[in-house]
């Protein structure tokens, strides 16, 4: 096993380019697959806790932006951000437990593409814009338009998540609700962030299909105000949107009624299509 | 008094096994089945690993009798021709390189010719699926009492339920591990376990050894609830046939997932009660019928099942009995001793029933148990009288009055009509457990335990009782400086070792300090009868030892006790009747709970564990076990639940079979009624267990006040509540 470690973006892109390395952020994702995959110890390792200038949070008149080494703690003890992007410390503060909190980033998060990534949801949800950055210069791509597919993304092997920009605005409604086994240290069975900005919906669920998504229908059906009278009848737009499976930890019937049930009982009040 | 082993812990200074150094020993990984039922057709060597560099050990290296020591001889220490589980152990390798020998036994492959496997064991086998005995039945009890029949015929109300339990994973935090290495003409086996002489007898049989040839020693153990009782015996086994052909130490450690996967867990059940009752709600007859998962192989699911049968009445009195139970035969990785020995899932059954005859009578739950609680004078299903001076009432009304159980339903009245999506309940079990071996067992037991005096006034406590987390250490301490007056450091508790300490039986069964703590009392007595002034103590004991070394240069003053039944206690084997146990400790628990009816979790807002054990000797560790227990017992209602395939489980790692975590249990609130139990020490009972008998009904009990639905299957996982709500 190699590991390089870097001082400098500028380094670090350089060392990219040269060869396949296996960046390290956190090391959270990594190392929960470590013990029994032998082969990734012959792996080179980019370890990024050295460089600097990668961990900050930033605030414009336009966006927020976060660095690519910023974590879950950092937003979560940041009185401004719960302020303004309250969804990232409900989100942040339900990951793992305090001790993955403070090591887990969000970029991490986004790169390690589980579809039941928990930071994934609430930054979709707010139109956030990932920052490629490699020796070629920055690209910028949707976080909605990132995924390809299962563990496939748009990030190419000599870029990193530089940085991750949420633009300002106004919500009238935010909400991220998780439904795990227990309430820490759980996978998400379900698990669905809400915005309004300006009447238009953002509907982004993770846990029920190969990636993390939004869900155009259920937006749709937002968005048109059209009436909802039970959970039922959220279900044809939840399965037009969505595809979850029976795996060892819930059912898809499981999850498509708890998602039916959580938008229904959370929104009643809100929308007024919903009775 | 400060725990004895407490700041080594804290500090990690505490050597597990798997800490401990090994400088030119060799590490061990097993061979296992992968296929549930069949003949092993061939062991296939991969020709890419170079085999000359391992110690490969199978079914023919094994000089004494390959079965593994215990009820039956059924189990094979490894498979020779055939299998009866996935996971079952096949082949043994070693190398020096921990990571070599992991990955060598990807290159071994067990090829199976595959017979059709039993996996249900709530259905009869097949006439193919028959593979112990003529109907795969490994123990049938019936307890009888008055009649029963008759009694159900004449009933104004007969009511029946059928009730299912799940497997549990012990999760204890040391995984199974053992070292093994030959001293001369020893084999030595050191390792986490909670029965050293269970380990020893097994050396003997499967490596045909005499037992002073063979030695074993416990290292400080990260928990154990059962799971280190009886499966130590096999990895004893293994380790030691490694070590004798290598002719070097050899150590084993399970991973998690090896360990998750390989051994055993809390047997599965299903139980169905048919109960007579007049329209007070007196009872007046159950019949109780129970079935055991066993797994593939006897084991101890004989007396787990004894155990749960003499449990399935709960701690009422009612005249006619029958309960009627078996342990059967499946494909699956064996089931095993899991805290509580089957008389949770049974007492499950029984309070969930209680529950149904409250409701179908238009009855308080309450006041149902309250009629039917056991009175002085009155006997349980094996018609053991019981007259120990505690107040079973009181026990409940203590838990109903710290619980606020009566307001908590008028409050829960408002809250559920203010919310739309939010439901609360409140539910209530009572409960009991024997302590100590059932019957006869320590009788035949005949547990010894020893004192030994230093030359500089020490004392030092010779048993095969070993500290788990549980506080061994601590409480045997307290025993023996309070029998003597002599200050805790004063006082040695002697590692476990069987070259060295006597047979006094093993740890479980809530019985180390009732039973064991008690012979260490009698046998300081005996030790300072020798010194010829049996008043002596503190100080002057001190004094008087160094002075009878002084005059005995060479002489060792030490004292023991033997284990002897209290007077006037009877058990008859055959006929299941008579004393099952020296004593029973009384429990009460409320649980609050919090239905979300988004998504049909529950959240517990707050339990009650209100128990009567005799004396608390420790009122932390006493504590400490109510809690841990009723933590445990949470989990296996809520959230703990395997999946299997073929037998074996799937969910094996700590990421996808739930525990809960401290974010999960509300503070456990515990109370202590005592009536002090004459045999046992300073008056305690076994309370190891008690706690983990209560909450589970209880829990469901108070979902089903939360939202209208009739939970009789546990885990009550969110999935299972959303089915049963939907379908209400
Ligand atoms: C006990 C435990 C509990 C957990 N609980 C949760 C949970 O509840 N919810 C949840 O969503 N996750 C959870 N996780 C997963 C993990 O903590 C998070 O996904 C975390 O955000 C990962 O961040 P990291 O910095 O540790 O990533 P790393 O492990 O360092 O990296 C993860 C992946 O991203 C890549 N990567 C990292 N940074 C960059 C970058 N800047 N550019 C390009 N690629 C990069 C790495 O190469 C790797 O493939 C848990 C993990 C553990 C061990």
């Amino acid at each position: 096993m190699r590991v390089l470690m870097p001082d400098t973006l500028e380094e670090a892109y350089g060392m990219l380019a040269a060869e396949p390395l296996t960046p390290v952020a956190g090391g959270t994702d990594l190392l929960a697959h470590w013990p029994g995959n032998h082969d990734a110890r012959k792996r080179a390792y980019l370890d990024l806790s050295g460089v600097s200038g990668l961990r900050f949070m930033h605030w414009g008149d336009e966006a927020l932006t976060l660095g690519g080494l910023t974590t879950y703690s950092d937003v979560i003890w940041d009185s401004r951000v719960v302020e303004e992007f309250p969804l990232l410390a409900d989100a942040g503060g339900q990951v793992g437990s305090i001790q993955i909190q403070a090591r887990g980033t969000w970029a991490g998060n986004i790169a390690n593409g589980s579809p039941a990534a928990d930071g994934v949801p609430v930054l979709m949800a707010y139109d956030a814009v990932v920052v490629l950055g490699s020796e070629e210069g920055d690209q910028e791509v949707l976080l909605a338009d990132f995924y390809l597919g299962y563990k496939k993304m748009r990030l190419r092997a000599h870029q990193l998540i530089r940085a991750i920009r949420l633009p300002r605005r106004e919500y009238d409604f935010q909400r991220f609700v998780k439904v795990g086994a227990r309430n820490a240290q759980a996978i998400t069975k379900i698990g669905v962030a809400l915005t309004r900005s300006e009447e238009r919906w953002r509907v982004v669920v993770n846990s029920m299909a190969p990636t993390v998504r939004r869900c155009p229908a259920l937006e749709a059906m937002l968005d048109e105000d059209r009436p909802v009278s039970g959970p039922e009848d959220l279900l044809t737009a939840i399965r037009e949107d969505l595809a979850p499976i029976d795996d060892i930890r819930s059912t898809a019937a499981y999850r498509e009624k708890t998602l039916a049930r959580v938008l229904y009982f959370d929104l009643k009040g809100v929308c007024p299509s919903f009775a | 008094m400060e725990r004895r082993e407490g700041i080594s812990k804290l500090l990690g200074r505490e050597l597990y096994i798997d800490d401990v150094p090994m400088d030119r020993g060799l590490w061990g990984a097993t061979v296992r089945s992968p296929s549930p039922r069949g003949r092993i057709r061939e062991v296939r060597f991969s020709p890419d690993v170079n085999w000359d560099e391992f110690v490969v050990v199978d079914h023919r290296d094994i000089p004494g009798e390959n079965h593994v020591w215990l009820i039956e001889s059924d189990q094979p220490v490894l498979a020779a021709d055939s299998v009866r589980h996935v996971h079952e152990p096949v082949v043994l390798l070693a190398h020096h390189s921990r990571e070599m020998v992991h990955r060598a036994v990807r290159s071994v492959e067990v090829i199976v010719d595959p017979a059709p496997p039993v996996l249900d064991f709530r259905l009869p086998p097949g006439a193919d699926g028959i593979q112990h005995g003529t109907d795969n039945v490994f123990s049938h009890i019936v307890i009888r009492k008055g009649d029963v029949d008759a009694a159900l015929a004449d009933a104004p109300v007969v009511i029946e339920g059928t009730y299912e339990t799940g497997a549990q994973e012990h999760v204890y935090l040391e995984n199974q591990g053992m070292v093994a290495w030959i001293d001369g003409d020893v084999v030595v086996v050191k390792g986490s376990l909670q029965c050293p002489y269970y380990v020893h007898a097994a050396l003997t049989h499967g490596l045909g050894r005499a037992e002073d040839r063979v030695r074993v020693i416990q290292s400080p153990t990260g928990g154990g609830f059962g799971g280190k009782e009886e499966y130590p015996s096999v990895l004893a086994l293994h380790v030691a046939l490694l070590a004798l052909k290598a002719g070097a130490p050899v150590k084993m450690i399970y991973d998690r997932p090896e360990d998750m996967a390989a051994t055993t867990k809390r047997h599965p059940a299903w139980i169905r009660h048919r109960t007579g009752v007049d329209l007070d709600g007196r009872l007046l007859a159950q019949a109780v019928e129970v079935v055991f998962d066993g797994g593939a192989y006897v084991t101890l699911s004989p007396v787990v099942l004894s155990r749960g049968l003499i449990h399935a009445g709960g701690p009422y009195a009612c005249d006619n009995v029958r309960i009627d139970g078996r342990a059967v035969l499946t494909n699956s990785v064996p089931f095993g001793a899991f805290r509580g020995f089957g008389a949770p899932q049974t007492i499950f059954a029984v309070e969930r029933q209680m529950d149904k005859i409250a409701e179908e009578l238009g009855m308080d739950p309450v006041e149902l148990r309250r009629m039917n609680l056991i009175r002085e004078g009155q006997s349980t299903a094996t018609g053991q009288i019981i007259r120990d001076g505690a107040d079973r009432l009181e026990v409940l009304d203590r838990a109903l009055d710290l619980s606020a159980y009566r307001e908590k339903q008028e409050e829960h009245a408002r809250f559920n009509a203010a919310h739309e999506d939010l439901r609360r309940g409140v539910g209530l079990s009572t409960y009991f457990h024997g302590a100590g071996f059932t019957g006869g067992g320590e009788v035949h037991l005949s547990s010894v335990a020893k004192v030994e005096a230093r030359p500089d006034g020490r004392i030092e406590v010779l048993t095969s009782n070993i500290e788990m987390g549980q506080g061994t250490l601590t409480i045997f301490t307290q025993i023996a400086s309070e029998s003597l007056g002599l200050e805790p450091d004063d006082v040695v508790i002697a590692e476990a070792d069987t070259f060295r300490v006597p047979n006094s039986g093993p740890t479980v069964a809530s019985r180390t300090v009732m039973v064991v703590g008690r012979l260490i009392e009698k046998a300081c007595a005996d030790l300072v009868a020798k010194l010829g002034d049996s008043d002596l103590r503190g100080p002057d004991l001190k004094q008087a030892i160094v002075d009878w070394y002084r005059k005995h240069s060479g002489g060792v003053l030490d004292g023991a006790a033997r284990y002897e039944p209290p007077p006037g206690t009877s058990w008859d084997e055959d006929s299941y009747r008579g004393d099952a146990y020296g004593a029973f400790a009384w429990g009460a628990c409320v649980v609050e709970v919090e239905v979300d009816l988004r998504t049909l979790g529950t959240r517990v807002l707050d339990v009650v564990a209100v128990q009567e054990v005799g004396k608390v000797l420790n009122e932390l560790l006493a504590r400490g076990q109510i809690q841990g227990g009723v933590v445990q017992a949470i989990g296996w209602a809520l959230m703990e639940e395997c999946v299997w395939s073929d037998g074996a489980m799937v969910n094996n790692q700590l990421t996808n079979y739930m525990i809960p975590t401290s974010d999960d249990v509300p503070p456990i609130r515990v109370d202590f009624l005592e009536a002090p139990y004459a045999h046992g020490t300073g008056g305690a009972k076994g309370i190891g267990e008690l706690p983990v008998d209560g909450p589970a009904p209880a829990v469901a009990a108070a979902i089903e006040a939360a939202t209208g639905t009739h939970p009789r299957v546990i885990p009550v996982t969110p999935e299972r509540l959303m089915e049963l709500y939907d379908g209400a």
